[in-house]
């Protein structure tokens, strides 16, 4: 532990001192301009169609202000003018202006008349930041796994050591007892040999004993048996390889995405179904990468940036031609939670209208790197919620002559699933 | 109780001698199970080297392995859509409103679908212009998923692509048009506004076009009759609801009669209301489910049919005629007529003769009556075929005049009678393509074989009745490559619009007014004249009192004018569009403009007197029908509807040929039960001017007229099918100049054929009192207890009522508290039309077992229909019809009373768990797998059902059904649950059972569950109606009605209290939760 947290001592420092070095030389390309205010402008208002260093809708923006200057010639007045109002630069008949518009489509830039100078110049200095340089985090991800190796090690030393000891005591008290019966031998006294009974075969003899043990046995048996059986077709902890690498982790727990943004037909349908392709790409059209910070020990920006090419291919989108090819391949995702066919079980009775929370049968998906099955979706698991959950019957004008009469039925004011019906055959097997 | 009536359920039960009977009451099993063939052979028990405790070994040995194979769970993948669809939310369903319009069956509906996969039809409640989905269109959802169909373009043996088909089609026609031949487009009934205006630019493009519609089962005589009356190609329309006196000659209204749909309206008139029903009096030789459902039925040869007809005429309308009929159909005759004329505009008459002068007798007596249930001025435009223009292409084709055949819809090959002269006739063809879903007869032997989409991957409108028009869209992505007729014909025609817009243009500039087409498609139905004003319109919003008189001016018109078209009565279909009709009908109308010129009246009994004339018979008649379950047969690879027991005869899977049990008598036929309960039956051979069906089985039929038989269509396909779906015989090729009567003779053949009829399983074991019915006059006069009381038991000696709960032997839970379901079936609006039994097959993922399971009494219907057939062969029944029939008739009275199965009453009932509140079959269960929910549905919990089959012995409905097998991904079962194609029409909300489970109907709980989910979630109470089961749903006739019975204000509990209301069996005491509603005929003679 000790390690572990002097290492991220270290790496603390270390991005401390590059973001101090990178503030340091951005004020000296940027005379007038704040990146840190411009950072926040660009993503206000840029972020959805540029990226610093990579051609989305619009061209990669990093260090435009020397490129146009350098290449074309333009000055600040040019970008200021054409962030304004671009198509009207474009109909002055301004030729790099019109070049530009012609090499992305025809589409004109949203023009943004409200930023000031400033703001404009903010921008710039924030695109004039040079990159930052991943290096750092893979040499501590080094340092990391090191770690975890050595503590692998010590554990196994130490369990090593104490084996030894038994081993070392083992022997030395063969060596006393044989060393003890030298010494009786050499002063003559004599051992009487009792003629007892191996203790095995005083054991058989003992029916008693033989039965009862036998009982134990077999009861044992039996128990671990049943439990065996019992565990056949349940999958808890199910956690298969999925073809995409998709991290639950990341998008509910880190982003904070509501479950059923993706998963929107667990409100109005039986199944919660898996979010089709559209769907992901409403973000990662513009989310090609992962942060610096998403990565993980385990994980690689690499890696994850990887599945998100995954992602492109199987949805048919170009990044470089930031467009869809219209060549698709479907992805085969395996199915981690499965209800025997004769088991009908509807989301939407439970999302909508019981208002249960995902993670009561899910678990928490938002920490889970990897899906598992968290449940173990047996029947007497459903049954058990069944006999303990409150339906919730406020403000639905469909319970409202049922609760009446049920809670005067039974004496009870929360009326359980049970209560209501919720362990009949017939509901949940059709 | 209720009557001194025997009820019985076969022929064979009639026979006092027979020992089956016998037998059946007092065992399971007409024989005893042969167990001795496989354990009395001792040689062959000791020379097996398998020892038992070998046997012992292996079956140890497998359950250990089969236990530890189950340890390992399987890896399930998840596929998400990688672009959700916006309206598309997994596990929740979409309805989609769209129209069935396949030449034969013409309905609106609503289609459910479960991610994007269509897995149910369902009534769509705004349609007014036709009755509820019948069977055949609740089965239709299946047909998407057949794995016969066609899945691609076809030219010869291999496939094209449809760029190479549509360019050397257009090529082939462009060269054909300048050569002058003619190109012929042969046609189901589309009835299509948009289709019709798309073939006049076909017209345009290519000249010599000939646009020739061919219905398989042609009403086409219906048709020239209504058209030379009232200068329109159309059908009358009935609205039966409106009728007192509903007089039937030959017409099979219930069924498919003038393109069906006439059920739901005949129903209402038929539940007894303020002491008034409906009276139906049915002159018919088959027995069929009209004649089944009448309060009289007369069954007589269809040549005194057309007597009969004429004498009505001469009764109601005046004139005389002489006919040469027995007394007492005579007799009958009379009183039908003066209780028609006593009904004045309340009575109705129909008919279904195939022959113009008795459709011109009806219409006549429709204009006389001033019937308000007779409606000329909305006619049904679902049929327009015309049987000349048919064989006017025949002859055509073999002469070499028509260059290009191009068919849609129709399968002549199998449906013509001279179907070796059409093929000959496709032979001379330059070009021949064939619009059809599958490689059937006729797709098989031309040059190109177009697949075409099911009618729900297509778009689509059609005009059900004149004003009246339903959309049709595709309510899954096309599963094939396919493309419909429509989207083929804008291609070679050269437009690049699809048939989408196509329809959108025509509905925007014709038909839709001020409404929205999006508007008109969220509906599915749009009627005109209720949104836009105009004179062209008003004579479709008429009321019908006005409407006879409207039309006799129309019709001065025309004569004065000349004019075939009066603009003013012409509404959505634009002149171009409807000359095609009449030049394909051409011929046709000249022959009957004789009858136009004359008086009314003269007009009437001309006809009649023709039709006395035409009124010749020799030998045997014969009726061909269309059976409820198969229709034309072009869902023949359906095996819900193979499977689909047959509402009269109960049979599965066959067609056959019904013949009365006199006329069997003396040509030698027979029907026997076997050990198995299975029903056999002698062959016959049938021949007509020479052509002979071989072997067509027989079925004894009570209520078929002597010196008559039947045989119904849509069987004997041999292309196209799965093997075990090829059942039955071709009845078309008796089908001569499109006549539904023949004469025949019957000559028996050897052999026997196996049926497989559910008509004998589950015997009543000795209990009657299942159907309850009175006559309307016992109703309206006496105390509920004289016609339907409640049965008592004795308690210490003393009668008590068993609702009474002293002789409860069970505790009564408290029920008062939240839902508690019932279903009511009223025995009076029940036609049997079967449309639940198949809506609960799709619900419920029931499975299809097959012939030979059906006849081992394994069928899985979760709701069957059944019949009982009734006659007044008590003492006192006996007596008072001696004692009513007077003069000569008395001889035919004596010689019917002597058979009750000459022509016995029938009843339907539809029987399905009864959810008993104290259920035998509950208490039976060792394994505690049934179980019963406060809501009053009966549980079946099928993971805890280990088969001991304790629940099917204890319950006294025989309503439980056990998997003998494994009806899904079995080889052993192909029909639809073998293959992923058919699998996909699976509810995903019902499981599919496995082998060795006791299944029922669980009251489709999945249903209620949701409807009361959804009020959960939107936080309000649940609403009457709103509570609906797959059957009560599907019924169209309000037969069925189900809901709540603690709102007190509800249908159904109102019901419960109604005095018509018992329960089954209820003697026994198990409280069920359907109600049935006593059965009222109105006996009520002039």
């Amino acid at each position: 532990m000790k390690q572990v947290s002097n290492r991220k001592l270290g790496r603390n420092i270390l991005t401390l001192s590059i973001i101090f070095i990178l503030t340091l030389s951005t004020t000296i390309f940027a005379q007038d301009g704040d990146a840190e205010k411009g950072k926040s402008l660009f993503n206000t208002n840029c972020a959805a169609c540029h990226s610093l260093d990579k051609k989305m809708t619009g061209p990669a923006l990093r260090h435009i202000e020397q490129r146009l200057a350098d290449d074309q010639g333009l000055g600040i007045e040019w970008i200021a003018a054409w962030i304004r109002n671009s198509s009207g630069v474009i109909k002055s008949g301004d030729a790099y202006a019109n070049k530009i518009f012609d090499e992305y489509g025809g589409a004109a830039m949203t023009a943004f008349p409200q930023l000031s100078d400033e703001d404009i110049s903010n921008i710039l200095a924030y695109t004039a930041e040079e990159s930052k340089a991943p290096a750092p985090v893979v040499g501590a991800t080094g340092a990391v796994a090191g770690a975890t190796s050595d503590s692998g090690i010590s554990n196994k030393v130490i369990l090593g050591a104490l084996a030894l000891l038994f081993a070392l005591l083992a022997i030395a008290l063969v060596l006393v007892r044989s060393t003890l019966n030298r010494f009786a031998e050499a002063k003559g006294v004599e051992i009487q040999e009792t003629n007892r009974l191996p203790i095995w075969k005083a054991f058989v003899k003992n029916q008693f004993l033989v039965l009862v043990s036998v009982i134990f046995l077999l009861l044992a048996s039996g128990y671990f048996l049943y439990g065996y059986m019992m565990q056949v077709g349940i999958d808890q902890g199910y956690q298969p390889v999925q073809p995409i690498h998709y991290s639950h982790k990341i998008h509910a727990g880190d982003n904070g995405i509501d479950c059923k943004y993706c998963h929107s037909s667990a409100r109005v349908s039986k199944t919660s179904g898996i979010p089709s392709l559209n769907v992901c790409m409403n973000c990662h059209k513009s989310i090609y990468e992962v942060a610096e910070t998403t990565a993980t020990e385990e994980y690689s920006k690499e890696f994850y940036d990887g599945e998100i090419q995954k992602l492109y291919a199987a949805a048919g989108w170009s990044d470089a031609d930031q467009k869809y090819t219209g060549e698709t391949q479907p992805v085969k995702w395996v199915r981690i939670h499965n209800l025997p066919d004769f088991a009908y079980f509807n989301h939407s009775q439970h999302v909508t209208v019981g208002g249960i929370e995902c993670q009561t049968c899910h678990g928490p998906v938002e920490e889970m790197e990897i899906v598992s099955q968290f449940a173990p979706l047996t029947m007497g698991w459903c049954i058990n919620c069944h006999r303990d959950t409150n339906v919730k019957v406020e403000d639905n004008a469909y319970y409202t002559k049922i609760h009446e009469e049920l809670s005067k039925k039974y004496g009870v004011d929360k009326l359980t699933a049970a209560q209501m019906g919720g362990l009949e055959c017939g509901k949940c097997h059709y | 109780m209720s009557s001194n009536k025997k009820y019985w359920k076969s022929v064979e039960e009639l026979n006092e001698n027979s020992s089956i009977v016998e037998t059946l009451q007092q065992n399971e099993f007409v024989k005893e199970i042969p167990t001795d063939e496989f354990l009395g052979n001792k040689n062959s028990l000791e020379s097996s080297k398998t020892t038992r405790r070998d046997f012992l070994k292996y079956v140890g040995f497998s359950t250990a392995a089969a236990s530890l194979a189950a340890c390992e769970g399987p890896v399930i993948k998840s596929i998400p859509y990688v672009v959700q669809p916006e309206v598309i939310i997994p596990g929740v369903a979409n309805y989609y409103a769209t129209t069935i319009a396949d030449g034969f069956d013409f309905a609106s509906v609503l289609v459910k679908t479960r991610e994007g996969r269509p897995i149910k039809i369902e009534n769509n409640t705004m349609a007014s212009a036709t009755g509820g989905a019948n069977a055949r269109v609740n089965a239709s959802v299946l047909g998407l998923y057949d794995s016969l169909r066609m899945q691609g373009p076809v030219k010869g043996e291999g496939y094209v692509s449809w760029e190479d088909l549509n360019s050397e089609v257009s090529l082939k026609l462009t060269e054909l048009s300048a050569s002058g031949k003619q190109i012929v487009l042969l046609t189901q009934t589309f009835a299509s506004p948009s289709t019709s205006r798309l073939i006049g630019d076909f017209k345009q493009k290519f000249g010599n076009v000939n646009h020739v519609v061919y219905d398989a089962i042609s009403e086409s005589e219906s048709l020239d009759a209504f058209e030379a009356k009232y200068n329109e190609r159309g059908l009358a329309n009935y609205d039966f609801s409106k009728a007192e006196v509903i007089v039937s000659v030959g017409a099979d209204f219930l069924s498919d009669w003038q393109g069906g749909g006439f059920d739901s309206g005949y129903a209402v008139g038929r539940i007894p209301a303020k002491g008034k029903m409906s009276r139906h009096i049915q002159f018919e030789s088959n027995m069929s489910l009209t004649g089944a459902n009448a309060d009289k039925r007369v069954p007589l040869t269809p040549s005194q049919q057309k007597l009969v007809l004429a004498k009505l005429y001469s009764e109601v309308v005046g004139g005389s005629v002489s006919v040469d009929l027995p007394a007492h159909i005579l007799e009958a005759v009379s009183k039908a007529a003066s209780q028609l004329k006593s009904a004045g505009s309340k009575g109705v008459a129909v008919t279904g003769i195939q022959d113009m002068n008795a459709q011109t007798v009806v219409l006549e007596i429709n204009e006389y009556l001033n019937s308000k249930a007779f409606d000329a001025s909305t006619p049904i435009k679902t049929r327009q075929g015309s049987d000349k223009a048919v064989n006017t292409l025949i002859a055509d084709m073999n002469a070499g005049k028509v260059g290009a055949i191009i068919m849609s819809g129709v399968n002549p090959l199998y449906t013509l009678p001279n179907a070796s002269a059409f093929a000959e006739g496709l032979a001379q063809t330059d070009l021949s393509v064939t619009f059809s879903l599958k490689a059937d007869e006729t797709s098989t032997q031309t040059q190109y074989i177009a697949a075409a989409p099911h009618y729900l991957e297509s778009w689509g409108d059609v005009e059900i009745k004149k004003g009246h028009f339903a959309l049709m869209q595709p309510t899954i992505r096309p599963l094939f490559d396919t493309m419909q007729f429509q989207d083929a014909l804008l291609v070679w025609t050269g437009n690049d619009i699809s048939y989408h817009d196509y329809i959108k243009q025509t509905w925007n500039d014709s038909i839709l007014g001020s409404t929205s087409f999006s508007q008109a498609l969220h509906d599915g139905v749009f009627v005109k004249g209720t949104t836009s004003v105009g004179g062209s319109n008003t004579v479709s919003t008429e009321t019908v009192e006005t409407s006879s008189s409207v039309l006799k001016e129309k019709k001065d018109r025309t004569l004065v004018g000349g004019i075939i078209h009066d603009a003013a009565v012409g509404v959505g279909i634009k002149d171009e569009d409807k000359d095609e009709y009449v030049t394909s009908t051409s011929s046709s109308t000249t022959t009957t403009t004789g009858n136009l010129s004359g008086v009314s009246v003269a007009t009437g009994i001309s006809a009649a007197k023709a039709l006395i004339g035409s009124a010749t018979s020799e030998g045997m008649e014969l009726t061909l029908y269309s059976k409820v379950g198969m229709g034309d047969g072009q869902q023949a690879n359906n095996p819900w509807l193979q499977e689909f027991p047959d509402p009269i005869t109960r049979t599965t899977w066959d067609n056959y040929l019904t013949v009365s049990k006199a006329d069997a008598e003396a040509l030698g036929l027979k029907n026997e039960h076997v050990a198995n309960g299975g029903l056999d039956g002698s062959y016959a051979n049938v021949t007509v001017n020479g052509v002979t069906v071989e072997n067509v089985p027989v079925i004894i039929q009570p209520g078929q007229a002597k010196g008559s038989v039947g045989l119904s269509f849509g069987y004997g396909r041999k292309a196209g099918l799965k093997n075990e779906m090829k059942t039955g015989v071709n009845a078309y090729v008796l089908y001569q100049d499109f006549n539904t009567v023949q004469n025949v003779s019957v000559a028996a053949a050897s052999g026997m054929h196996e049926f497989a009829s559910v008509q004998l399983h589950n015997t009543l074991m000795g209990r009657g009192d299942i159907i309850r019915e009175t006559t309307l006059e016992i109703f309206n006069t006496k105390e509920q207890s004289a016609w339907n009381a409640v049965p008592v038991v004795s308690l210490n000696h003393v009668e008590t009522p068993v609702t009474s709960p002293d002789v409860d032997l069970w505790d009564e839970f408290d029920r008062s508290i939240g839902h508690h379901f019932n279903l009511s079936v009223d025995l009076n609006a029940c036609t049997g039309c079967g449309a639940c039994v198949i809506a609960c097959h799709a619900e419920n993922n029931v499975p299809v077992v097959g012939k030979e399971e059906v006849r081992k009494s394994r069928d899985m219907h979760w709701l069957r229909i059944d019949r009982y057939y009734s006659s007044e062969d008590t003492f006192a029944g006996d007596n008072t019809k001696k004692d009513d029939t007077k003069g000569l008739a008395i001889i035919d009275a004596l010689e019917e009373m002597e058979s009750a199965a000459a022509n016995p009453q029938v009843a339907f009932q539809p029987v399905m768990c009864q959810h008993c509140n104290h259920a035998p079959c509950e208490t039976v269960c060792p394994v505690a797998a049934t179980s019963h929910g406060r809501q009053g549905q009966n549980h079946m919990a099928y993971n805890r059902c280990v088969g001991t089959r304790y629940c099917a012995n204890n319950c006294p409905y025989k309503v439980r059904r056990f998997n003998w097998f494994l009806y899904n991904e079995n080889d052993e079962f192909d029909y639809y649950m073998n293959d992923d194609l058919g699998r996909m029409v699976l509810n995903p909300d019902v499981v599919v059972r496995s082998r060795g489970v006791m299944e029922k109907c669980s009251m489709c709980i999945q249903k209620t569950q949701k409807t009361i989910l959804d009020a959960k979630r939107d936080g309000r109470e649940i609403k009457d109606g709103e509570f609906q089961t797959a059957c009560s749903s599907a019924c169209g006739n309000g037969a069925m009605v189900f809901g709540d019975i603690n709102d007190k204000e509800s249908k159904v509990a109102k019901l419960l209290v109604d005095n018509r209301m018992y329960h089954l069996l209820e003697h026994v005491g198990t409280k069920p939760n359907v109600q049935y509603h006593t059965k009222v005929r109105n006996t009520t003679e002039a």
